[in-house]
């Protein structure tokens, strides 16, 4: 599976350089470094967000709460730093990720528990959490200035020559890459959701494991949210609005399958550059936002035409028992 | 008391002329002939894996045979779908009804030919009416306009047979239809079978049960091994001459020798209970021993397997493993007491087939190759080189997807997954169902050789020749209790048949 997965990951990378290539003969100065490293900057919201939807969608489940609960611990971030402008960022950002990882916990626990489907008890906590924030904050926004100038400029301060925005992805990517390859949880992730009733053989707590999961979603969510108030310097109501179809978008470009147990990191991170190059590029070389829309839906049809294609011929390989090799 | 077969009722409505099918590797039917009558009852026996699901499904379109013919009337026919063999008149009624829970009785009757009214819309009202006197006809005290989810099990039945009249069946198939219901129902049930029988319908009726056999068929027809063994009139024949003719084989199979030295206890059951699926369960289990459950499919050996493992939770009983009292409350709970558990299924509940072979051998035992939380993939490496070693298990790499394994050796991973656990008891339910003979030989073989190594085998098997030919000791359940235990000087096949049908006891 594994050389099977990297050479998809291989033909994502090098649509993505072709997309670059093809922009740039319009427009040259797309492919300057300091433009990419922008791209890459801009889409680190989109990859944070896409690795915690891809180890929910491992686990045979969907979170589609990921918006609203960034944009509630966005919001109680924003109004913590009204109330306490001289908290330190780094008990900000623990709360933003202890708080998005609680409202994830909502989620694994009704699936956990109560056997409810994913798509249900997330739309209805997707919901839930959007309007809460319509009753902490009685619907009014919280404004740039109102928010201290340390919270503002933490994600845009640099370091080593890049954003801590794009630091914050990286580190993201790293230890989730490591999560997943190298624990016993990773391991049960991938375990869970390419067959649920063996891994309950196996000892494995299937819904123990998807309630890790929607933590995990939810964690990261939650710092997801303040570092987009604090980059937009705006926090109300509908920020990121919809923004959890284009996380399970770039999840299905990233080769992850919506049936569960197949997906990486690399997959979560490709499909979100691979969407984010779109978003970045197609207005630049006066292309219609409508175009933008076509071809992201274009893109998704394709990686899922692509991924029910390559997972056939197992199924069909099983049948194969009276093979005297057997 | 019932009506003699009329002199026009002796030319076959349905037959099969040496119809074969194959399936990768087994061959389900070799040649068999089944004639059916209008206004009789015929018995179709044998064996799990006699055949008889597979005639079912050959008679309703699911299946199309590989040799032979079909007769309808003395007519060839092909039937080659569910609504060719419809339009022939042929309809069955499964062990679980095929029904759709959430629509209406008289939708449920009609589906696919309700009546029409203008520009080709469902006429409701007649469609209702004529759902109505259908369920009149048949005595079945059911409203048309209910939801089919309401309706008890027999109720469900009931429509089935409905839907059966009313596509205008001249042949009906039970298959098992008395295994879900009550005494009162399965009496209304016969009531229902002597009606079809008075309209002329042939019918085809499986059954394990030999009572049952008895009282509403009019004749029999045994199958064993996929072929066709005898046929008559059941007034000709006892419950002795069935049972011989389902098991009397020649023993063409040969099973590894073994001189099995048993050692001391390693597991005992006591007194488990569970409210629905088995009640007094108890049976101790020693090293080297290979143990045997025999029983109808159905009769709860696997749910009692599936209990000891904490797949499910008895509602009493205790179990103690090396004179210990053990909770067992989850699969890792049994696999950490040295329980390992090789479903029937193992398709579904046996590998990932995704995830490479290495990482589907070490998934029960990655506490052993961790270190808080962390995978040490050496140990991993070296774990699974050796169990896949060990059952001679040819592969590229073990990283290949076990989904692009041959089936064979998609068991040998899954059997080393379990043996890397390093296990006490190993609990292999139906090891070697739809497998060939040869791929059977080696299971039997190395089941053999764990016993020999010391290890504790619970064998759960329908297949009478496997259990005599394996097993050090058996046990038979029916209906969920433990209805014998035998030693080996005292298995043989009349014995376990019997003792698991019930035969020769007072209810």
């Amino acid at each position: 599976m594994n050389r099977y997965l990297q050479s998809r990951e291989v033909i994502l990378s090098a649509a993505i350089l072709m997309l670059i290539l093809l922009i740039s003969l319009r427009f040259p100065a797309f492919i300057a470094p300091a433009n990419l490293a922008n791209v890459f900057n801009d889409t680190s919201p989109l990859m944070i967000l896409a690795i915690g939807q891809m180890i929910v969608i491992l686990t045979k489940c969907i979170d589609l709460s990921v918006a609203a609960t960034l944009a509630l611990t966005g919001m109680v971030v924003s109004l913590l730093n009204i109330a306490a402008p001289d908290l330190p960022l780094v008990v900000t950002i623990m709360i933003a990720l202890s708080l998005g990882a609680v409202l994830g916990m909502v989620n694994g626990l009704l699936v956990w528990k109560l056997n409810i489907p994913p798509i249900v008890v997330t739309l209805g906590t997707m919901t839930i959490y959007r309007g809460v924030i319509f009753l902490i904050s009685n619907g009014k926004w919280v404004n740039a200035h109102e928010m201290s100038p340390a919270f503002k400029a933490l994600p845009r301060h640099v370091f080593l020559g890049f954003p801590l925005l794009s630091w914050f992805a990286l580190a993201v990517i790293v230890i989730a890459a490591v999560v997943m390859t190298r624990t016993t949880l990773g391991r049960a992730f991938y375990a869970v959701g390419g067959n649920p009733h063996a891994s309950v053989y196996t000892g494995l707590n299937v819904g123990r494991t998807q309630f890790w999961a929607f933590t995990i979603s939810g964690a990261l969510a939650g710092l997801t949210g303040y570092l987009w108030v604090s980059r937009y310097a705006v926090a109300y109501v509908d920020i990121a609005g919809g923004f959890e179809l284009d996380v399970v978008a770039a999840c299905v470009i990233g080769g992850i399958s919506i049936a569960g147990g197949i997906g990486s990191v690399g997959g979560a991170v490709l499909g979100a550059l691979f969407l984010g190059v779109i978003k970045n590029a197609l207005p630049v070389i006066n292309i219609s936002p409508f175009w933008q829309l076509a071809i992201s839906g274009t893109a998704i049809i394709i990686a899922v035409v692509l991924n029910s294609r390559a997972n056939r011929p197992p199924g069909r390989i099983i049948l194969k028992q009276s093979e005297p090799a057997a | 008391m019932q009506p003699q077969p009329k002199a026009a009722a002796q030319s076959a409505i349905l037959s099969l002329d040496a119809v074969t099918k194959e399936f990768p590797g087994v061959r389900a039917l070799s040649e068999v002939s089944l004639t059916l009558y209008p206004g009789q009852v015929t018995a179709l026996i044998g064996e799990n894996g006699a055949g008889k699901s597979t005639v079912v499904k050959i008679l309703t379109g699911i299946y199309q045979p590989d040799g032979g013919r079909i007769l309808v009337e003395g007519k060839p026919v092909t039937l080659a779908n569910a609504q060719a063999a419809a339009a022939h008149g042929i309809t069955a009624i499964h062990q679980e009804t095929v029904l759709f829970d959430e629509l209406s009785v008289a939708e449920n009757i009609f589906l696919g030919h309700a009546p029409r009214g203008r520009f080709g819309l469902i006429d409701t009202k007649a469609m209702v009416a004529q759902a109505r006197d259908i369920l009149t006809e048949i005595e079945a005290p059911i409203d048309p306009t209910t939801r089919l989810r309401d309706l008890s099990i027999a109720s469900k039945h009931l429509v089935a047979i409905a839907r059966a009249l009313s596509i205008d069946a001249r042949v009906v198939i039970m298959d098992e239809p008395t295994a879900a219901l009550s005494h009162k129902e399965i009496n209304e049930l016969y009531d229902l079978v002597e009606k079809l029988k008075a309209q002329g319908k042939a019918i085809l009726f499986i059954s394990h049960k030999f009572d049952e056999i008895f009282r509403i068929a009019d004749r029999y027809a045994v199958f064993r091994d996929g072929q066709f063994v005898g046929d008559g009139a059941i007034q000709d024949v006892t419950q002795g001459e069935l049972v011989q003719m389902m098991v009397g084989r020649a023993v063409d199979q040969i099973f590894p020798k073994r001189s099995p030295r048993v050692g001391d206890e390693v597991l005992k059951v006591v007194g488990y209970d569970h409210p629905t699926e088995f009640a007094d369960i108890n049976f101790t289990l020693r090293r080297g021993e290979i143990l045997g459950f025999y029983g109808l499919i159905g009769a709860g050996r696997s749910e009692v397997m599936q209990a000891l493992y904490g797949i499910t939770k008895p509602g009493k009983g205790a179990v103690r493993i090396d004179g210990q009292v053990r909770v067992i409350r989850s699969p890792a709970d049994a696999v950490a007491h040295g329980i390992v558990y090789v479903p029937e299924d193992r398709g579904r509940q046996g590998a990932i087939t995704a995830l490479p072979i290495y990482q589907n051998v070490t998934l029960p035992s990655l506490h052993r190759t961790s270190r808080n939380g962390f995978l040490r993939l050496a140990h991993e490496f070296a774990l699974a080189r050796d169990y896949t070693a060990r059952l001679d298990l040819r592969a590229a790499s073990l990283e290949t997807a076990v989904g692009n394994l041959s089936g064979g050796n998609q068991q040998k991973v899954v059997i080393a997954k379990w043996l890397a656990t390093q296990p006490k008891v190993i609990i292999l339910d139906e090891p070697t169902k739809g497998i060939d003979i040869g791929s059977k030989a080696a299971v039997h073989e190395f089941m053999a050789e764990l016993a020999a190594q010391g290890l504790a085998v619970i064998m759960v098997s329908s297949e009478i020749p496997e259990v005599l030919g394996m097993s050090d000791r058996v046990i038979v359940m029916r209906q969920g209790r433990i209805v014998a235990e035998l030693g080996k000087d005292e298995m043989t096949p009349e014995t376990l048949v019997r003792r698991a049908a019930g035969i020769g006891e007072t209810e």
